[in-house]
């Protein structure tokens, strides 16, 4: 029988990175992360997670080259960060992926500096996108728990061997109090293989990782790495209906659907503002408007195929980024418009720039840039992208 | 594939050694040329080389000498700085 707990989603991350059995656990606090490590720092002096070394760092740069050097010897990793933390960590992510080194990333999605923000945005996780991590992305408490067991199957699978990052909003998810299904460890011990790594650092026969490559090798190492994320695309949906099926709880894929039957607007976002994007959606539906939404489970590798299909019948897409690239818009909208770019009949796309630095996102707020959606459907003069509620009288003035 | 590649592994594994093939030199601006009549053979470049690409050769069969092995040099010039005779000079390089 399943146990329930109404637990921090900090704590059920934890609890789910335990089941996971990592070998060796390494971080540096950074909020709003910290509440991960410490309880698994605690359940490890605590003697609930044996064989499990934690390593105190003295940077985020030391802690990511922990779970490095720990995941080259062969052993299961485990990390949380965020933020200023993760931009610390860069250098080395890059590394971990290049030498195909899986490994799991609890990211507790925070606004970068400066001006300086604890709250919750996508930007650390978003700027991280190019280093060749598969990243994730939960919607709750429960699903940011369960992505953690299926993080280390989907990295470890021969066919992939990337390391992994599981998004997680900061606050919204790590420090908000839901029910949970703790996982039992038994089952999670039939769903997650021990690690056998296909490489390891061993005196007895010594190997160089990451080496040197040549112009005339370079290209041929970024494609597999490229191919690996590609591969991925299959094998994150294998695990997670396996896990749905072992669990009975399934959330998605590479993207999960709501109330799509005959949506004509579609909302699509990643993280935690999908629970509102639902009930903003269902009180749309009671009056009969025609909007469903897409979550994206996989921001990379980026679901294209499956956006395409589940776009088909949609009018107007709106894309809630809680991020910006500086210069351009927001990432997923980007993406997401390089994805549709020469499918006949593709629907128009709107991009909103939302929810940074922890502002936060309304109901209201999503049912008035659906608004907007339906007014582009109508043919009415709408702005391609917009940065969603700017305050421009704070602006200097001029700007 | 062409007969003097090698295939790759995943995450670029390589076993010992595998640096021999990778000369890694091949970005050099300068290189020392070490002049052995002056080299007292102190080996103080080889020392101080990050590369460890100095190394005793015989000259004239007599005397410890050393020379630099170009597949590692980087042209960085810290023996030359470093030798107490003044034994190596930084040529531009040409091939
Ligand atoms: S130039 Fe630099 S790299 Fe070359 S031998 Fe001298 S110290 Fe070593
Ligand atoms: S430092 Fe100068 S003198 Fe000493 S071994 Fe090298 S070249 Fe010869």
């Amino acid at each position: 029988m399943a146990k329930m707990a109404v637990i921090e989603g900090s704590h059920a991350i934890a609890e789910a990175a335990k089941v996971c059995r990592p070998a060796v656990v390494s971080a540096y606090p950074i909020t709003p992360q910290t509440h991960i490590v410490e309880d698994i720092s605690q359940m490890i002096a605590d003697g609930e997670l044996m064989n499990c070394e934690y390593v105190r760092t003295e940077s985020e740069f030391s802690a990511a080259s922990v779970i490095l050097g720990a995941a080259a010897a062969g052993t299961r990793v485990f990390s949380a960060t965020s933020s200023q933390g993760a931009v610390l960590m860069y250098e080395v992510l890059f590394s971990m992926a290049g030498m195909r080194l899986p490994g799991v990333l609890a990211m507790a999605n925070r606004s970068v500096s400066s001006p300086l923000s604890i709250w919750n945005d996508h930007q650390d996780a978003i700027s991280a996108r190019d280093n060749g991590w598969i990243q994730l992305w939960a919607e709750d408490n429960q699903e940011a728990a369960d992505m953690i067991v299926q993080a280390f199957k989907i990295g470890e699978d021969r066919r992939i061997l990337l390391p992994v990052m599981v998004n997680l909003d900061g606050f919204l998810i790590t420090h908000t109090y839901e029910p949970v299904e703790i996982l039992d460890q038994n089952m999670v011990d039939e769903f997650l293989p021990p690690y056998e790594p296909l490489y390891k650092l061993d005196p007895k026969d010594p190997v160089t990782m990451g080496a040197l490559a040549q112009p005339e090798y370079y290209t041929e190492a970024r494609y597999m790495i490229h191919y690996a994320q590609l591969c991925a695309k299959d094998v994150i949906e294998e695990v997670a209906e396996e896990f749905g099926k072992k669990f009975g709880r399934y959330k998605g894929g590479l993207i999960d659907t709501y109330k799509m039957e005959g949506a004509e607007v579609v909302l699509i976002s990643m993280g935690s503002v999908i629970g509102t994007m639902k009930d903003a959606v269902d009180e749309m539906r009671a009056e009969g408007i025609p909007v469903g939404i897409v979550k994206i489970r996989s921001y990379r590798p980026f679901p294209v195929e499956a956006l395409r299909e589940a776009l088909k019948g949609a009018k107007v897409v709106c894309v809630l980024d809680k991020n910006i690239s500086m210069g351009m818009e927001g990432a997923v909208f980007t993406d997401l418009k390089a994805a549709l770019y020469n499918v006949k009949g593709s629907p128009d796309i709107l991009g909103f720039i939302i929810g940074l630095g922890g502002r936060d996102i309304t109901i209201t707020d999503i049912k008035n840039l659906t608004n907007k959606g339906f007014a582009k459907m109508r043919g009415e003069k709408v702005s391609e992208m917009e940065w969603y509620k700017l305050d421009v009288d704070i602006l200097p003035e001029g700007i | 594939m062409a007969d003097n590649k090698q295939r790759l592994t995943i995450g670029l594994v390589a076993k010992p050694g595998s640096t021999l093939q990778y000369h890694t030199g091949g970005w050099r601006t300068y290189r020392p040329v070490i002049d052995h009549e002056k080299c007292i053979g102190c080996k103080r470049c080889a020392d101080s080389c990050m590369e460890g690409a100095p190394f005793e050769c015989a000259h004239d069969g007599k005397k410890k000498k050393f020379c630099v092995n170009y597949d590692y040099c980087k042209g960085c010039g810290v023996c030359a700085y470093e030798c107490p005779v003044d034994a190596i000079e930084m040529v531009v390089e040409e091939k």
